[in-house]
């Protein structure tokens, strides 16, 4: 910033340099530069004193020529004619007996950065190469590579590069470590220094007698070599290995870098060990003194923790946020946290999690409480159980964030959703930011059916959907009420009506406007076709995994590894706000249908909705090779392709009640064998399945996942560990492939009656079984076989996982 | 590979501007200014990136220490390159401020064109260093009031300005050359840092030390150094423990030119010491503490029926008798707009500090042995039991001179050959608190 005055200091500055009396005397000449040096840092523009300053460099006092030298490098550009009067002084003091002040000279000749200067410095600088004092040399080979960069296309003398290379062998490190960087700058279009074998034993040996600067620049250029054996890549490794646990972290990170490049093709086992290895150091970092190494490191270990996940798990106290540690600190230490959950400490975390989310900086408040939903995606009870007390502080910042975790959380997990659904009783007065109103419109929308007040939350909402700012709490609201109207059609019909004829009539945002339009007109083809746009999954339990989750080989990140990247992707992340919220936009599947269906026929907008599912969500039952949401073995019978599950169009509880007590009976004891009954187009199947009895004892949230993954929906369970243990469940075929058929709806029941039935002896041999009512409409014989087989493979499975 | 390094102040005046490539122009420490200033305090600040450019800062003594880079480079070693930095211009000009910056940028300057050439870092040993830099440092008085530049924007640096154990380090070393100098002195300091969490059952759920043995050396030449640490010293789980004191640490790390031969027999360090600050070994305790922690806090929270929430906090010094602890100061979260207290001594005091939303209990001294009490009355709008949740933790910060929690001490110090008259030895001891939390 320029200095108000500056002209009028200039002016005196200069009266003061051209005095003859100031300049004999020493000590006041100095102080004159000095002063120009500090007004100059002071950002006052005082190029017009170039003359004089070049005058003041003709002198024998060193401290004045420094200052000079540092005023001629900042304006030399501006005066190139002006700037060849010094080049006289300068080439004088290359010839002063004072190493000293040769390799000063020697640096601020190349530092003027003056392509017309070049002709004077090239004699300089070689007589420079072969100074006695190595403080010149080190100057010297530098100021080729200065040289280089002011003429980048003029070609470098061969015999100076050749001179260079050799000068490797310099008996001072720096010198040597000069050099490297020197070829490296000017070979860059030839890739940098040729690392042979010859120079790379040499670099290795004399590693020890650079200083922590040299040796990470060494080992920064040996990253290019290749050993030609195996035998040679371990003996340098071994060599290395010492320097993996060195005390200054550069230099630790530097070697770790190198195993990676060494190892990371051929050798992921030894990159590993390396890695675990150098986990200590890295940890000794994290608990550096300053914040910003601190930080680095925790970057670092984010990366480690990518290829050895839970790499330190029991080292998870280190990462507790200390009292005044700066914001960025804690968030970055709270997602490591995460990932080093583990059952042995997940108490610990959350209860010292639990302690920030009370924190002073909602920042850090907010950060602690997506933490603790991110762990609650493998331990829902114990971190709901604290979510739930959280809305009990009723402080706007902290239920806000709840909100939108328990949303995300309930995507991932549906066994939470029935006590999300009590928590949120009660919390829509303290919600005053728009995101998390639009958590809690989702949640009502979603789950509106378990929440009681649902219709009532929303009304209120609409009574005030004038004064409404954000478009995209007004566009959750309308999806919302659209939702409950469809399960609570009696209490929700006249807000709804309400907030449709505000949205159409009143409404300024286009957006808002044609969503409430859209539904409108989709109302308008019948509720159940509204049914089945609207109404999607509920939730994707495939995405949840947090623990067991498949290590990434080092070589995806080996890169990135002692770069900026790191530390910068952590900006990216952090711009894009709230920890959680982009994936969930991305996940939810509702503003595709909602855009693309109104226009389609019913049977065609089933598959684009199954599909968009589908694309967004790539769950792992879906494979490559089986588009659609398919699950199971392929459809048994030539005449297929790929039978398919779905969970869209849902059922309401009533309509499963009306269609399965109005669909055909199966004619009951006779299990065991398989009993058909036709009744127009509808058929019903008794069938055995020899599955472990522990099925009936997990708990039903585990059964609703598993077969949730198989598409198949729950719909009703009886408690755990009662007899009968009774589930009820639906999903819809649909054939994949070449040919094309109708899509059935198949409602099941799962009866398992325990020891009771064993004793009248029926079925195969007394064994335990599970017996299996399905009923299915329209019928398709193939479309139920497949169905069945997906079905037990979904109950083996669960039944194997849950002991 | 660096392209600039400059000096801002927080205020962002430029001090120090140097350019070594050429490659960027002068308008890059606007640029990072802007940056920096509009970071929300989630943003990591530390590399900051604008179109090529990336910058690299840390903060010392109230100030921006940057560098920029085109290239990408190991963020370890600019951290550590800044780090160094910092640690040598308060070697040279004796303590780290705006006003010592201001004051002597000549001298920083000419350490810069010497440390980096062509944006690589060609030294930063003071040995190297001593034979060319020729300015001396210009010093103020060690401590006025109105100097509060260096109270930093984070949390951290306002303990981190309690480090510095007293002012008799806090000289140049390059005075000694002047008249009223010549002391050669030579300080070792062992410094601890705690970061403890205390449940609210008084369990001790976390506890690590940090600690370094730190030399700061104004001796123009010193052979070599012999620092005997106690003979029970011993590093790692797996020893057995003997009876009596043993000081036990996890991990050990030594500076590179620590030589260790006398290390396993005798537990002894022997270094040749080069001017100015280095730490010599860095050690590392965690989990738990061979004595009680020196604080021990005992809240009760109630509610009173005028809707006040009353605090009653009980806080007890560990420490044997003779030990003082220097100001340490008690803060508890709360959101409660006012405030009334009865503190047990007069000479403390208690505030509530809006932006904190805590109560900062201030206690000038506080011996060991010692008890103290305090209740506080505060008022919360819509008192319920869930504004009971909200109360806490309790946060301790203070500064343990004579006190090393590890029990590191140190037996002797010797210099060879053994210098005339003039040489003065100072062993050091002080833990602070890098964290102390006490759950309620």
């Amino acid at each position: 910033m320029p200095y108000l005055g500056g002209e009028e200091t200039v002016k005196e500055l200069r009266r003061a340099l051209s005095n003859p009396h100031v300049q004999g005397d020493p000590l006041r000449h100095r102080s004159t530069v000095l002063r120009v040096i500090r007004v100059m840092s002071q950002g006052v523009d005082v190029a017009g004193l170039f003359s004089e300053m070049v005058k003041a460099c003709a002198t024998t006092d060193v401290v004045q020529k420094k200052l000079v030298y540092v005023f001629l490098c900042s304006y030399a550009s501006l005066n190139p004619e002006l700037s060849l009067l010094v080049i006289n002084t300068l080439r004088k003091d290359c010839q002063d007996p004072n190493p000293m002040v040769r390799s000063l000279a020697l640096r601020n000749m190349t530092n003027l950065r003056l392509p017309s200067l070049v002709e004077y410095v090239q004699q300089p600088l070689t007589a420079g190469l072969r100074d006695r004092a190595a403080c010149v040399r080190r100057v010297a080979v530098l100021g080729w590579a200065k040289l280089h960069s002011l003429q980048p296309h003029a070609d470098i003398d061969a015999a100076v590069v050749n001179e260079l290379y050799s000068m490797l062998r310099d008996n001072d490190p720096v010198v040597m470590v000069n050099c490297l960087r020197a070829l490296e700058e000017i070979l860059k279009e030839e890739g940098g220094v040729a690392v042979n074998k010859a120079i790379a034993h040499h670099l290795l040996n004399r590693l020890k007698e650079c200083d922590v600067w040299g040796q990470c620049e060494v080992l920064g250029v040996l990253q290019r070599y290749r050993p030609h054996s195996e035998e040679e890549l371990f003996d340098i490794l071994s060599l290395l290995d010492p320097y993996l646990l060195s005390p200054s972290v550069p230099v630790m990170a530097a070697t770790l870098g190198l195993f990676l490049s060494l190892c990371c093709r051929g050798l992921p086992a030894v990159s590993l060990a390396a890695l675990r290895r150098a986990q200590a150091p890295l940890l000794a970092a994290c608990g550096s003194a300053s914040p910003e190494m601190k930080f680095t490191a925790l970057c670092h270990v984010q990366l480690l923790l990518r290829s050895l996940p839970g790499l330190m798990g029991e080292h998870y106290k280190r990462f507790f946020c200390g009292y005044a540690e700066p914001a960025y600190i804690k968030q970055r230490k709270m997602q490591v946290l995460v990932e080093l959950v583990n059952d042995d400490n997940v108490g610990f975390v959350l209860d010292e999690l639990k302690g920030y989310c009370t924190d002073v900086s909602p920042d850090t408040a907010q950060a602690a409480i997506s933490a603790i939903g991110r762990i609650g995606r493998s331990y829902s009870d114990q971190c709901l159980e604290i979510l739930t007390g959280l809305l009990g502080l009723k402080q706007e910042h902290i239920t806000s964030v709840v909100v939108q975790t328990m949303r995300d959380l309930v995507w991932v997990c549906p066994q939470c959703s029935e006590s999300v659904c009590e928590a949120l009783e009660g919390c829509e007065d303290t919600l005053q930011d728009s995101q998390g109103r639009q958590a809690l419109l989702w949640l009502l929308g979603v789950h509106g059916d378990r929440v009681s007040s649902a219709p009532y939350v929303l009304e209120a909402f609409v009574e005030q959907v004038r004064s409404e700012m954000a478009a995209g709490v007004k566009t959750e609201l309308l999806t919302a009420t659209m939702r409950v109207f469809l399960c609570r059609p009696a209490e929700t019909q006249d807000t709804l009506g309400r907030l449709l004829h505000y949205c159409i009539e009143e409404e300024a945002d286009m957006n808002v406007r044609d969503q409430a339009l859209l539904y409108y007109r989709l109302l308008h083809c019948g509720i159940e076709e509204t049914r089945s746009v609207l109404q999607g999954r509920r939730s994707d339990p495939s995405l949840g995994v947090l623990i067991g989750r498949p290590a990434e080989p080092v070589s995806q990140w080996a890169r990135s590894f002692n770069t900026l990247e790191p530390l910068r992707q952590c900006n990216a992340g952090a711009e894009s706000a709230p920890q959680a919220a982009p994936y969930h936009l991305a996940l939810d599947p509702e503003p595709s249908l909602d855009l693309c269906d109104p226009l389609n026929p019913s049977q065609d907008r089933q598959e684009t909705a199954a599909e968009s599912v589908n694309l967004l969500l790539p769950g792992p039952s879906a494979g490559p090779l089986a588009p659609g949401p398919t699950a199971g073995p392929p459809a048994p019978g030539s005449g297929g392709g790929q039978l398919g599950l779905s969970l869209s169009p849902a059922l309401s509880p009533q309509q499963f009640e009306h269609l399965w007590l109005g669909g055909p009976q199966c004619p009951h004891g006779e299990p065991g064998a398989r009993e058909e009954e036709e009744e127009e187009e509808c058929v019903c199947v008794q069938e055995r399945m020899g599955v472990s009895p522990a099925l009936q004892c997990s708990p039903p949230p585990q059964l609703q996942a598993a077969l949730q993954r198989s598409h198949i929906q729950t719909m009703a369970f009886t408690p755990p560990h009662t007899l009968p243990w009774r589930v009820y469940l639906y999903t819809h075929t649909r054939w994949g492939g070449p040919a094309p058929r109708g899509p059935t709806l198949v409602l099941g029941e799962l009866l398992y009656t325990g020891g009771a039935e064993d004793q009248e002896g029926e079925g195969e041999g007394g064994e335990r079984g599970l017996r299996v009512t399905a009923k299915q409409r329209p019928r398709d014989d193939e479309a139920m076989k497949g169905f069945l087989q997906v079905l037990s493979g979904a109950l083996h499975t669960s039944s194997t996982g849950s002991c | 590979m660096i392209s600039q390094i400059f000096i801002l102040s927080s205020k962002g005046d430029h001090l120090i501007y140097k350019d070594f490539r050429g490659e960027v122009g002068k308008d890059a420490v606007t640029v990072f200014y802007e940056k920096v200033t509009a970071l929300t305090g989630d943003q990591p600040p530390v590399v900051m990136s604008h179109k090529e450019l990336h910058f690299v800062h840390i903060r010392q003594g109230g100030l921006y220490w940057v560098v920029t880079t085109t290239a990408d480079s190991s963020p370890f070693t600019l951290v550590e390159f800044l780090n160094r930095l910092t640690t040598l211009i308060k070697d040279y000009c004796g303590s780290l401020s705006e006003k010592s910056v201001r004051m002597n940028f000549a001298l920083i300057y000419e350490l810069l064109d010497e440390v980096v050439d062509n944006g690589y870092i060609q030294t930063t040993s003071t040995d190297i260093l001593k034979n060319f830099i020729q300015t001396e440092a210009v010093t103020s008085k060690p401590f006025s009031l109105f100097d509060l530049s260096n109270v930093g924007l984070f949390g951290a640096e306002t303990q981190q300005s309690k480090v510095a154990p007293s002012a008799a380090a806090a000289r140049p070393i390059m005075s000694s050359r002047g008249d009223q100098g010549g002391k050669s002195e030579i300080f070792v300091d062992v410094v601890e840092r705690m970061s403890v969490v205390i449940g609210s059952n008084g369990v001790l759920m976390k506890v690590d030390v940090e600690g370094q043995i730190r030399v700061k050396c104004y001796m123009p030449s010193c052979l070599e150094m012999r620092i005997g640490l106690n003979e029970e010293f011993s590093i790692g789980k797996s020893q057995l423990r003997g009876y009596g004191a043993a000081v036990r640490v996890d991990e050990c790390s030594f500076h590179q030119a620590v030589k260790l031969d006398e290390f396993d027999q005798h537990r002894i360090l022997k270094v040749c010491p080069s001017q100015g600050e280095h730490v010599v070994m860095q050690y590392l305790l965690s989990d738990e503490l061979p004595s009680a922690p020196p604080f021990r806090l005992f809240p009760t929270i109630e509610r009173d029926n005028g809707g006040r929430l009353l605090m009653y906090l009980k806080l007890r010094c560990d420490l044997p008798p003779k030990r003082a602890d220097r100001e340490p100061c008690v803060s508890v979260c709360s959101r409660s707009p006012s405030l009334s207290q009865e503190l047990s001594s007069p000479d403390q005091k208690a505030e509530l500090r809006a932006e904190t939303r805590a109560v900062h209990w201030d206690i000038p001294r506080f011996p060991g042995g010692a008890q103290l009490s305090a209740l506080f009355k505060l008022e919360v709008p819509g008192l319920s039991s869930a504004s009971m949740m909200e109360v806490g933790p309790v946060g301790l910060s203070f500064e343990l001179p004579k006190y090393t929690c590890t029990g590191l001490q140190i037996r002797f110090l010797r210099l060879t050959p053994v210098q005339a008259g003039s040489s003065q030895r100072w062993v050091r001891y002080v833990t602070h608190s890098d964290s102390y939390t006490i759950r309620i």
